[in-house]
This record gives C-alpha cells, structure tokens and sequence, in this order.
C-alpha cells in the first residue's frame, strides 16, 4: 500500500510574540489527540512543535508550521522568514546559543532547543539561508523511539 | 499524594483551578527555569517547582500535563500567568520556601513517584 501523506494542518507564528509561545504547539497536540495518535508520540511532537515554535518567533520575522500525518509517522515541518543560521552544526551544540539577555530571562535561549528536537525526532533536517529562512523538518514514526 | 494534600502538608497558597486539587494525583516532581529542560525531561503528572513566573511556563505545564507549578520564594505569577492557567486548567500553587527547601519536602513527602 501506498503511504500517502496528509496535510494535517498549517500553523502561523509571528516572530517577537513571546505571549503566545505554546498555542500553536496546544492546537497541534489536540489536533493529533482528535486523530486518535498515540500518546506516547504525541508527547515527543509536543516537546518539538513548542522548541520550533519558540525558535520563530525568538529569531525569525513569521513562520509557518505544517503538520502531516500518515499511517505511520507524524511530520513538523517548521519554515520561516528571518536570519537564518549561518552554522548548523554549531546551532545544534548543547548550550550553544545566539539569545539575549531578554530571551534568557524567560528561560528560553538557553541552547537546548534544536538538540531537544533532533533528540525526540527518527528523522531530523534542518537547512538554512542566512539572510532568509531556516527549514526544518522531524518525523516521528508511531513506532519509533 | 493528591494536590490537595500537598498544598496542606507544605503550607502553599494556591492561586487558581481549587476545583482541581482533590482529584490531582502527583506522580513525581520536577524542579527547573529553563524551559527546554523541563519540557525534555519533566513527565507527565509531575508537580512542576520554578522561579519564573510569565505566561510561558503555563504552556510548558500544559504541553507537559504537569499536575501543577508550584512558584517559589514568594514570588507572584503574573495576571495573565493566572489567567491562562486557569483556561488550561493548570493549578498554580506559591511556595514562601527557596527552590532547594521546597523540593527537599516534596521529596520527603512523595519520593520521586
């Protein structure tokens, strides 16, 4: 059989909007509890949409995010307009963060955030044009981690 | 341990979602202010100890199906803090002890689950 993957949903994110940093992530997480997902991966989808949801509107202008699912796996696909990241590996290093002071004090921008996600995804790529956008993509496969 | 006999045993004040305390059942603690280790590690029915106080942390809790967030050394959540949680149905509960004392009690009182 065929695996067709559906669009589920899209999701905006304006950048700076830090009260509501969440909604999206709650919208998605009932969204897949209404498609009857299990839990046990809608608590990892959870963990990724809220990290890629506060990276836009921490560093990005707006971003979309689009929810896909198929027999076997959930897919987040977060795009956004803004900055970029000029060095991804260094991004995805523990710790390592661009924040600032205002970002840090809320508890956010402490450099976990694309670790977190690539750690809940099975598949995880992230590409980006400084200057212009970042694209990220996870797969959470129903049997996976 | 329900909720509501936390809040009796270690003296908090409890700012919204009362309804809820009797029914609550506290699995576990976490205790942290930085918002991707809680959302990381912390589990699902854990009673949630931090510092911060802004509207965020209801998301986390929610996302997370904590059982509450408990704020410590007297510090007051915000207005719209209080009014999110009580939408998602998060308890928030106000500590007067330091984040190591009131963790300390919790442990003693629940373990770690």
């Amino acid at each position: 059989m065929p695996s067709e993957k559906f669009l589920e949903g899209i999701y905006y994110v304006q950048g700076r909007d830090f009260v509501d940093a969440g909604v999206v992530s709650s919208d998605i997480k009932r969204a897949l509890k209404e498609k009857g997902i299990p839990e046990s991966v809608i608590r990892r989808v959870a963990v990724i949409t809220f990290e890629a949801e506060v990276n836009i509107i921490s560093y990005a202008d707006q971003g979309t995010i689009q929810l896909f699912v198929e027999p076997g796996a959930v897919t987040v696909e977060a795009v956004d307009i803004g900055q970029g990241i000029p060095d991804i590996e260094l991004a995805l290093q523990e710790g390592y963060s661009t924040a600032d002071d205002s970002i840090r004090e809320m508890g956010f921008g402490a450099g976990m955030g694309l670790a977190n996600i690539r750690k809940y995804s099975d598949v995880f790529t992230l590409t980006s044009e400084p200057g212009n956008g970042t694209h990220l993509t996870s797969v959470v496969k129903l049997d996976g981690k | 341990m329900t909720l509501e006999t936390l809040v009796e045993q270690l003296d908090l004040k409890c700012k919204c979602c009362w309804e809820k305390l009797k029914a609550i059942e506290v699995n576990g603690g976490y205790a942290g202010d930085l918002l991707s280790d809680v959302m990381a590690n912390s589990q699902a029915g854990n009673i949630w100890v931090t510092r911060q106080v802004h509207v965020n942390i209801v998301a986390v809790a929610s996302l997370k199906e904590h059982a509450a967030i408990v704020i410590v050394q007297g510090a007051n959540p915000e207005k719209e803090t209080i009014e999110r949680a009580t939408r998602e149905g998060i308890p928030i509960l106000v500590s007067d002890l330091p984040e190591f004392q009131l963790v300390g009690r919790i442990y003693q009182l629940i373990g770690n689950g």
